[in-house]
């Protein structure tokens, strides 16, 4: 069964001054002229089970694709080792060995036996191959005629069309069209469901998210966090909020998720709560419900423009929905120190049953990326309960009227 | 070394599909197709029987038949071809596959065996005109044309080992691929494919096949294929010493430095 295991591991670049200076090192081995090393990944240890889903983040240059390419095996690193069991499938670059002037049938056969597949093999799959790619009779013109969509559904059919033990993917889902990326995303739903492990480095929150047990965040080279997705995701979108004099903290609720809490602190949020039409603090809320957010602010230094948000999340972590006082043209200026604020956002609740949380920030564009005073990550949980409504299922709440007739 | 070969095996159809691949791709827009592969060696051919044999009037000697200088240069700059074809196509092939190499996790080894293996088609069509050839000009060697066997192998062995070797250099120090190219033309012309051995002045004629392991392996194909003699095969144990030589050397270069290589790519 899939299982992957790192060890301590590192990876450093050989930097020489000059040319000459490799060419001295190879001849003259004691020759004192050794390398400089630059490091891009230090100390990464972690496992992964089998069947077990881990995502792997970090901005760009964090050592992430550097980190699949060693576990994979192409690349060698400089400390640690890698261990896999069970058989390997990577996806880091789609379409790699296909070539323009062969149709997409012949470069199926290239690019299977590239993977290791035999041709009795491949011939078998063909038709499954045609089919999940969906090209019609494309596939038998030559690759240079494709659109870059249509190597890339290709490339992904060959690619997955064996379910490996173990899958790695560097962010090649975001390839495609929207109904693509639906069907590719079943398929490695697909292949979890059956016990493949899965190794996935991407940025789309959604997919993390969305089929991820765990994520690792890779900073600087170095595993800076790893646990629940959600947990790991608002720590990264905190790093990435405006990195200067930011303190990041982390704090876990009773029901064991975590709150994550940055910024830089020159305003503060005092209080957020949720208030229903007669202006009482609830837990419980009603469907279609008419409620308020109340969040409380104050500024510790002088704020010439202030831009409140809040995002209100489901149970998985995904945003439902989201919006700021820079969008809704109503931002807060001049607000001097120790000045208080309250923002009161009214609207109905037009969310289905469920556990719900809303995180809020304090920022002054209109995003939180430029001045992160504050942003707050389950700043609140609240449940929202059907009483008046008929039964419905799903996260939102969008009541028919219905028609019925008989013909 | 077992998984070597173990892992070559199983990737044996990645590398008879690149084969095949790149026999097709040569030729695939083009009108006369595979006749290209016959036309550039016979140019070349027909170019040096002209000004060697017709305008020089050189001839080989001892020997006075019509062609005998054509079959003595074909017998050569043939085989010539295949070595410098293996030897220029592997110096490079770490670098043409850069991106291959990078984001994929495959024998490294199949690509030298590619090469390999296609220069030995392109060989095998235009050898096979050669010896079609010689039974039209009823000059076919006979029995002795199985010598050219373990002669070939040697010469093979040669090629391949050197190739990988300067291919792993190449990758750290661009400038051995740039060298090489230089070096081969006075290699070859230092080599005697184009004119007999015999015009070399003396010193030289003892000199060259002591320390030019080429000149002793195209000397047996030219015996072979001029006057259908069995090659003096002690002449032979230097050339079959520097190949195993090569072959070792750049097989532990290649993998004390692969990693490395990925890296620098």
């Amino acid at each position: 069964m899939g299982t992957v295991r790192v060890e301590g591991l590192g990876k450093a670049y050989k930097q020489y001054p000059t040319r000459w200076a490799r060419l001295a090192e190879w001849v003259l081995p004691f020759a004192s002229t050794r390398p400089a090393l630059h490091w891009v990944l230090r100390d990464i240890s972690f496992h992964v089970a089998p069947g077990e889903a881990v995502g792997i983040i970090g901005i760009n240059g964090a050592g992430k694709s550097t980190l699949l390419k060693i576990i994979t095996g192409t690349t060698q690193p400089t400390t640690g080792h890698v261990e896999l069991t069970g058989s390997v499938a990577a996806m880091l670059e789609l379409g790699m060995g296909f070539h323009a002037d062969f149709t997409g049938r012949q470069n199926v056969f290239m690019a299977g036996q590239l993977l290791g597949l035999g041709l009795g093999e491949i011939s078998q799959l063909m038709p499954q191959i045609e089919a999940f790619a969906e090209i019609g009779e494309y596939i038998d013109q030559p690759v240079r005629v494709y659109s870059s969509g249509m190597q890339m559904r290709l490339a992904f059919s060959v690619a997955t069309a064996r379910r490996p033990d173990i899958l790695i993917v560097d962010e090649a889902l975001s390839v495609g069209d929207a109904y693509f990326q639906h069907k590719s995303f079943d398929r490695i739903r697909q292949f979890r469901k059956s016990g493949t492990t899965l190794l996935i480095v991407s940025h789309d929150k959604q997919a993390i998210q969305g089929i991820c047990d765990r994520a690792i965040l890779l900073d600087g080279g170095r595993l800076a966090k790893e646990g629940q997705p959600e947990a790991v995701m608002d720590f990264y979108n905190a790093l990435l909020a405006d990195r200067q004099n930011q303190t990041v903290q982390q704090r876990a609720l009773d029901d064991g998720r975590v709150a994550t809490v940055s910024g830089t602190g020159e305003a503060t949020i005092v209080e957020v709560r949720l208030l229903n039409a007669r202006g009482e603090e609830v837990e419980v809320v009603d469907v279609g419900e008419l409620v308020a957010l109340e969040v409380k602010v104050c500024a510790n230094v002088r704020i010439p423009r202030m831009v409140v948000g809040y995002m209100i999340k489901d149970r998985l972590g995904q945003t439902i929905y989201g919006t700021n006082t820079h969008h809704l043209e109503n931002p807060l200026h001049d607000l001097e120190k120790d000045e208080r604020a309250s923002f009161l956002f009214h609207f109905r609740a037009a969310l289905g049953p469920g556990t719900y949380s809303i995180a809020v920030a304090l920022h002054s564009t209109d995003s939180h990326l430029v001045n992160n005073y504050e942003w707050r990550d389950m700043a609140l949980v609240f449940n929202m309960v059907n009483i008046s409504q008929p039964t419905f299922v799903g996260n939102a709440w969008l009541p028919p009227s219905v028609e019925v007739r008989r013909a | 070394m077992s998984t070597m070969f173990h892992a070559l095996w199983a990737y044996r159809g990645f590398v008879l599909g690149s084969v095949k691949r790149e026999f097709q791709l040569k030729y695939r827009n083009s009108l006369l197709g595979a006749a290209w592969t016959v036309l550039n060696p016979l140019a070349m051919i027909v170019v040096y029987t002209v000004i060697f044999a017709e305008v020089m009037k050189a001839r080989l000697p001892g020997v006075d038949t019509t062609f005998a200088y054509s079959i003595y240069l074909c017998a050569g700059a043939l085989t010539w071809g295949l070595f410098s074809e293996i030897v220029g196509r592997a110096q490079n092939i770490f670098l043409e596959h850069a991106n291959l190499i990078k984001k994929l996790a495959f024998p490294r080894m199949t690509l030298p065996v590619i090469v390999i293996l296609s220069a030995g088609l392109n060989f095998a069509i235009i050898f096979g005109l050669f010896l079609l050839f010689l039974m039209l000009t009823d000059s076919f060697p006979g029995w002795s044309l199985l010598a050219m066997i373990p002669v070939l192998i040697i010469q093979v062995a040669f090629s391949v080992g050197l190739g990988v070797t300067l291919g792993v250099l190449n990758v750290f120090f661009r400038d051995v691929g740039q060298f090489f190219g230089i070096f081969l033309q006075f290699w070859f012309w230092l080599t005697p494919i184009v004119y007999p051995a015999s015009v070399l002045p003396e010193s030289l004629q003892s000199v060259l096949p002591r320390w030019n392991p080429m000149a002793p392996i195209i000397a047996a194909y030219q015996g072979i294929f001029v006057t259908g003699q069995w090659p003096d095969w002690s002449t032979l144990k230097m050339p079959a010493v520097v190949a195993l030589v090569f072959c070792a050397f750049g097989l532990r270069l290649f993998r004390r430095r692969a990693g490395e290589m990925v890296d620098e790519l």
